[in-house]
Formats: C-alpha cells, sequence, structure tokens
C-alpha cells in the first residue's frame, strides 16, 4: 500500500474505482494466508469424510466383476427366483473373465458378507467354470453345487449388483433383506450394532454428565482463588492433559486391577474382604473416560468463568437473594456458555473412543468406534465400517442440530 | 543416546547392503512372527542355506495378515520374498494372486527316502504355501495351584463345580465354537458339520453361555500366561508353546491338557512380484525339508510338517509336541470352513459378547 503513489482525485468515480480495487487486493491477500489452512482442512478432515461417506454406499465389487451377470438381472428385477440358461452362461463368461482378473476373491469376500458360505461356493465355481468350454451352463453349475439352484444365492447376487447400495446401512441399524428383496429385521442374534449405538451414547452421556458434575465445581474453585495460586492449580490439570493417552489409561489398569492399589487398600483397611471388580467392566470405561476427558471440561469453564464479575453476585446477595438463589439466577446463567462449550467438547470427543474402553473395558463395553475398527482391520468390510462411521457422524450432527435449537450454538464460548 | 543407536542401525544395514552389493551376493527377505519363533527359523534354517547356496536372508517381522503383503503386491513394490502365513491367510492370499504357484512336485524327499507327497502330513502341502510347523490352542492350569486336582479332559475346562475360578478364553469365535460342542459330546469329525448348522451354533453358544460370567478374555498371545501367572483365572486357552516358555524361561510350574487340542500351521509362502523367485523357491524347498523342520523343533516345540522329521526330534521335545500323539481328542482348524463362516460367526460372537 505504500508504495502507491497518491495522485490527486478529481472525481468520485474515479475514487471509487480505487478504493475497490485497493479492498479487493486486500480481500484475496486475506484468501491467499488462509489457503493453506484451507487446503489442509480439505485434505484432512473434508475428503476423508466424502470417501467415507461415498464408501458407505458405493458397492462396485459385484457391478464391475460380474458387468454381464449385473446387466441381465438389471434388465429383469422381476424375474424367477432360479433365474434361466441365459443368466447362468452371462456368470460362466463373467467367472472366466474374473479368473483372468483375479477378480474372484473379492466377489466371492463381498458375497460371503451376506451369507456365509458363498465365499467357497464362489471360489469352486468358478474353478471348474473356467474349464469348461460349453454349455448348458445351468446344468453344470448345479452339478458344481445343488446351491446354485437355491433361492438365496440368487438373491444376494442380485442385491449386490448395483453399483450403489443402502446395504451397509441396513446392516449398520441391523436390517437385513429376505429373499424376495424386501427388507426385514435382523434375526435377534444376528442384533448388535443398535445395541452398540445406545451403549455408546449412553456411556458418553453419563461421561459428560460425570465431568460436568466434578469439573464445574473445581472450574468454580480455580476461577475465584487467586490468580498466582490458581495458576498453580491450572498447572496440576494441565500436566494430565499433557500426559499420553495411553499412559493415563494403563495407570487406571494399575491402579483399579484385583490386586491394584485401590483394592488392596481397601482390604488392608478392612473396609472389603474379596477384591473388587473394578475394571474391565462398565464401572473402569466410565471413570477412564471421565478423567481423560475432564480437562476438555474444566478448560472452558475455567476461562468462562473468569470473565464473569464477582459484582453480579454480590449485588444480587445485597439485594436480598440467598445464596441459591444467586447462584441460580445469576451466577449459573452467566456461566452457561462454558457449560454449553465443555459439555458439547467432551461428548462429542466421548462419542468416537476408541482406546480407553479397548484396554479397560470388558467384552461387553466396546464402544463403536471399536467395530469400526474391527470391520477395518479384520473382515476387510470398508462399507459396513463406512456405513457404521456415517452414522456415528449423523448421530454428532444430529445433537448438534438439536443443540442449536435449544441452547443455540451462539451461546458456546470456549473463553 | 536411543538416536545415535538407530543412525548407528541405519549406517551398519546400509553397509552391510553396500557388501552384499559388492560381493555379487544374493538377498532374500523372508518375513515371519517374530520372538523365539523367528530365531527358531533364523537357526535351523536361515544359517545352513545361506552357508550351502551363498544366498544371504534378511529377518523382518510382521504381526500376520494380509495388509501389508496385498499393499507390496499392488504397488508393485515387493519387499518381501518369502512370507510366513497362517492357513486361512494361505489359501485367501492365494485365492486373490498375491502368492506364487509352488510346484510341489518340486519338493525334496524325505531323508528316510519317502516321497515328499507321503512324507508331509495332511494339509500341508498346499498350490501356493507348503507348511513349516503346526502350534496347537489347548488349556492350562498351574500345577502350583490345583494340587491333587488337576484337571484332565476338555469337559473339565467347562466344569465350574470341579474346577472353580475364571477361565482365560481368546476373544475371538474360532477354537471356542469347537471346543463348545466337543465338550457338549459332539464328535471331533462332526464339529465342523455340526456348527455349519444354526442348531448347532446355538448349541455351542448356549455351552458357552454355562461359563460365561467366569470368563477373562484375552487377545493378545503372551496374555493368558500372565493371567495364569497373576492368579487372575485358575484354566486358561492358550498356544502350547507359551506355556513351554513359562516353563523353560520363567521356572514356571504350569500345566497343558491336550484334550480338544486344536492345531494350526503356519506355511511359507512366496509373494508374487519378488525380485528372487527363483532363490525364494529354493528357500522354501529347503527350509520344509527334513533336517531344517526337525533342527527347529530344538528351540521351539512345534510340530514339524514333515514325518521324516519328527522321527528326529528329542524324546524330552516329543513330550511337547502337538499332534495325535498326545492324549485325547484333537483335530487340525479347517481354514477353508473358517473362511467361509468368520464374517457370520463374528457378528454372532461380537452380539453374544454384549449380551
Amino acid at each position: 500500500m505504500s508504495t502507491q503513489t497518491m495522485e490527486p482525485v478529481t472525481d468520485s468515480g474515479e475514487l471509487k474505482r480505487k478504493l475497490r480495487k485497493a479492498e479487493s487486493r486486500q480481500r484475496l491477500r486475506a484468501y491467499a494466508l488462509i489457503l493453506p489452512l484451507f487446503v489442509f482442512t480439505l485434505l484432512t478432515f473434508l475428503v476423508p469424510i466424502g470417501l467415507m461417506l461415498f464408501n458407505s454406499a458405493h458397492d462396485p465389487v459385484v457391478h464391475d466383476a460380474l458387468p454381464r451377470t449385473s446387466a441381465l438381472l438389471e434388465a429383469v428385477p422381476d424375474g424367477p427366483l432360479i433365474p434361466d440358461e441365459l443368466v447362468f452362461e452371462a456368470l460362466a463368461a463373467d467367472m472366466k473373465q474374473a479368473v483372468e482378473e483375479q477378480s474372484a476373491s473379492k466377489v466371492a469376500s463381498r458375497l460371503n458378507f451376506e451369507e456365509s458360505g458363498l465365499r467357497t461356493l464362489f471360489m469352486k465355481t468358478t474353478r471348474r467354470i473356467s474349464q469348461l468350454q460349453e454349455g448348458p451352463w445351468k446344468e453344470a453349475f448345479l452339478k458344481i453345487d445343488p446351491s446354485w439352484g437355491q433361492p438365496k444365492v440368487w438373491s444376494v447376487l442380485r442385491q449386490t449388483r448395483n453399483e450403489y447400495t443402502s446395504d451397509f446401512y441396513l446392516h449398520a441399524i441391523d436390517l437385513t433383506r429376505d429373499e424376495q428383496g424386501a427388507v426385514v429385521r435382523a434375526p435377534a442374534d444376528d442384533r448388535l450394532y443398535m445395541d452398540v449405538f445406545a451403549r455408546t451414547l449412553w456411556v458418553s452421556l453419563l461421561v459428560t454428565l460425570l465431568a460436568l458434575f466434578v469439573g464445574y465445581p473445581l472450574s468454580y474453585w480455580l476461577a475465584h482463588l487467586p490468580a498466582k495460586t490458581s495458576n498453580l492449580m491450572m498447572i496440576l490439570v494441565l500436566l494430565p492433559f499433557w500426559t499420553s493417552l495411553l499412559v493415563r489409561t494403563t495407570a487406571w489398569v494399575v491402579l483399579l486391577q484385583k490386586e491394584g492399589v485401590v483394592n488392596s487398600t481397601l482390604m488392608s483397611l478392612g473396609l472389603i474382604q474379596e477384591p473388587l471388580v473394578l475394571i474391565f467392566n462398565r464401572f473402569g470405561v466410565v471413570i477412564a473416560m471421565t478423567h481423560i476427558l475432564l480437562p476438555f471440561m474444566i478448560l472452558p469453564l475455567y476461562s468462562v468463568m473468569r470473565q464473569i464479575p464477582p459484582s453480579y453476585v454480590r449485588a444480587a446477595r445485597s439485594l436480598g437473594a440467598g445464596p441459591v438463589t444467586a447462584f441460580w439466577k445469576v451466577y449459573l446463567p452467566q456461566s452457561m456458555a462454558g457449560v454449553s462449550a465443555g459439555v458439547l467438547l467432551v461428548f462429542i470427543l466421548a462419542i468416537g473412543y476408541y482406546i480407553t474402553p479397548v484396554l479397560v473395558g470388558g467384552a461387553g463395553d466396546q464402544m463403536m468406534s471399536y467395530f469400526i475398527a474391527d470391520h477395518l482391520t479384520r473382515s476387510l468390510n470398508w462399507g459396513l465400517a463406512s456405513a457404521l462411521g456415517g452414522l456415528l457422524l449423523a448421530c454428532v450432527l444430529a445433537l448438534y442440530a438439536l443443540y442449536e435449537r435449544f441452547v443455540g450454538i451462539a451461546n458456546v464460548r470456549l473463553g | 543416546m536411543k538416536d545415535t543407536i538407530s543412525k548407528l542401525n541405519v549406517l551398519a544395514v546400509a553397509m552391510g547392503s553396500l557388501m552384499a552389493l559388492g560381493a555379487g551376493a544374493q538377498t532374500i527377505t523372508v518375513t515371519s512372527w517374530g520372538g523365539a519363533y523367528a530365531k527358531s527359523q533364523a537357526v535351523a534354517m536361515h544359517e545352513p542355506f545361506a552357508a550351502k547356496t551363498g544366498i544371504k536372508i534378511l529377518n523382518e517381522d510382521y504381526n500376520g495378515g494380509l495388509a501389508e503383503i496385498s499393499a507390496q503386491v499392488k504397488t508393485n513394490n515387493v519387499k518381501w520374498d518369502v512370507v510366513d502365513v497362517e492357513l486361512a491367510d494361505a489359501l485367501r492370499g492365494c485365492d486373490e494372486g498375491l502368492f506364487e504357484k509352488i510346484d510341489a512336485s518340486k519338493l525334496p524327499k524325505g531323508d528316510d527316502g519317502s516321497d515328499a507327497k507321503a512324507d508331509f502330513l495332511p494339509g500341508m502341502v498346499n498350490a501356493c504355501a507348503i507348511a513349516n510347523i503346526s502350534y496347537a490352542n489347548v488349556f492350562a492350569y498351574d500345577k502350583a495351584k490345583t494340587g491333587a486336582n488337576s484337571p484332565t479332559r476338555l469337559e473339565d475346562y467347562f466344569d465350574l463345580k470341579k474346577f472353580p475360578g475364571k477361565r482365560g478364553m481368546k476373544k475371538e469365535p474360532n477354537v471356542n465354537l469347537e471346543w463348545a460342542l466337543m465338550a457338549d459330546g459332539v464328535a471331533p469329525s462332526d464339529v465342523y458339520k455340526v456348527l455349519s448348522t444354526p442348531a448347532g451354533i446355538d448349541r455351542a453358544f448356549k455351552k458357552l453361555d454355562t461359563i460365561k460370567s467366569q470368563i477373562v478374555w484375552w487377545s493378545a498371545g503372551a496374555q493368558p500366561a500372565q493371567l495364569l501367572a497373576s492368579g487372575e483365572v485358575s484354566l486358561t486357552s492358550v498356544y502350547h508353546g507359551r506355556i513351554y516358555d513359562a516353563n523353560t524361561k520363567d521356572g514356571k510350574n504350569f500345566a497343558v491338557v491336550w484334550d480338544g487340542q486344536i492345531t494350526v500351521p503356519d506355511l511359507f509362502v512366496v509373494v508374487k512380484g519378488s525380485k528372487n523367485v527363483k532363490a525364494a523357491m529354493d528357500f522354501v524347498m529347503f527350509a520344509t525339508s527334513t533336517k531344517p523342520l526337525a533342527e527347529q523343533t530344538k528351540f521351539i516345540p512345534y510340530a514339524p510338517a514333515r514325518k521324516s522329521s519328527l522321527a528326529l526330534v528329542e524324546e524330552k521335545t516329543k513330550a511337547w509336541l502337538p499332534g495325535p500323539a498326545q492324549k485325547g481328542r484333537g483335530f487340525q482348524t479347517d481354514a477353508g470352513w473358517w473362511a467361509d463362516h468368520a464374517d457370520e460367526l463374528n457378528q454372532k460372537f461380537a452380539a453374544w459378547l454384549s449380551k
């Protein structure tokens, strides 16, 4: 700016033009400054989430590897449950191609997610069919394995032939399809994820409330100490915050295990005879998660409370309000911004928690992220993992919307 | 300090590879499971192979699974020439085209002159993979704590009256479901047939229900021996080698109940796209020949895949080898069956766990 020569300005149109130019240059510079951040957010946040959501509905395996069969099944959506020679012939041609492209195993894995046994059926049939030169194909398939005459096999093929699918989401909310392709509830001993969702939400809620219950009085106390003491105390809050998550989690294992510090102290005091089961259950998960997430509650609460002028409560008291009324009517509303921020932060962090429940939880305490990780690494069912992640994201967004509706996101303040 | 060491390491590796290049010696990378097991292979297989052929062998460790191999093959950047994999992964990787086919007719004869085909135990030679050993899933107890009242049969693992106390169990459906059925009276040869039916699955979970409240779940191989040592559990399922280790190295007095043993083979595969296919194949042929397999048992009590090797095993080790020589029922895991049913049973198992 300073390098610009200041010419005398003659008319106001010229002035406006120059101003606009200067402004737009400034705006461009501002954009350029945030560009790295934008690119970073895009690459590390928006693109992965977008890919995950895409993956949860994109299911190209059967569509790409068995193109002829898919096209035929699509052309006659209401065909007989067991198709005719034409479809078998197409499947045979697809299988031969799949062997060449080595995509048969991928198809077999995909089919097996829907119905046990289809992996072997498909691999075995592919191997034998690729040796055959000519039909009749239906007969050949049925000779290799009579299962090809069962409606279930074909309903799975019909269901997976589309490039885009809602199946992963159906699985993620314990629904399935019957032989006619209609959506029904999964059999009782296959229902899993709705329970896991409920459990995840419940544990997150419990942890949030506990953190608020413990964090609020503590922040109040910290905010009303003289600055020197409160800074020292703040370090005590921050120190665990800077300690590795794994270290803090395993510290709880040491404290709470059967022969751990807590049990041996209680026993030596004669308070209990048998060691209590404190860990590898729900109790351990809630305690450890509350401890680990507590700083996220304390920090916003503290910084909001520090800014509340003490004169307001004093004024209320001097006008005749009792301590409870003064707190309830004057102090609490002013601290709500911090409460909102803390609750939102802790809840959203808790809902995706993985390592702490894995280490201190029992078999029945695993949260959603455990199952997502399991599908990513072990069963390699990335579609289902993405769908579970998508639902978790939807959950958080829904809660956020509810929050906006009732509390207002403008009221959230981190300090 | 640590930094200096790692720098030195890098230097050493760099110099090592330079020297290898300079000498014109071929190098292949053999990846296995680390620990005592990888060490047994290094001494019994790698060293004599290098001495015989002049081909140097680099060791690498991994934790199983096909993810890394698949990444190497797909990016056409194959660093591992030979990998030691579990049976289920061997079959799946072969289907997916991750491994070279192995010509079984080229396997050397047994030292006793027997044909390779007859010498290998059933299931040990596959289209893409040749087994070197089998380990067993068994259950174990601490003799120091049980005294005279020691379990002897698989049924005892499920008997809370006769043998009260917590049970250590691996947090996976395989082995557990097979055990539940066997303890419920299903003949070993019928286990997978029964488990293929919905009623059979129900029956297995019902049997597991009877001890569910007493189960402590483990997931890493080292855990069960620790659980047993700390007294956290009175009986636990375990890989048999871990108990041998605890007894010989940590002076424990643990005992294994062989009844109900489920054995799992570990196999060598040659990764597709390896730049040293010929040397890698030669290594697999050599490593799975009679003598190296027998040598390996001196360092770890896993059952060799060849009958002719078994004959050369020292008497004191034989007591620790899994297989039909041990008392009681037992069989080899059906990896093909599990490949088909793992998706379904993992889900059922997870649902059962959280009930």
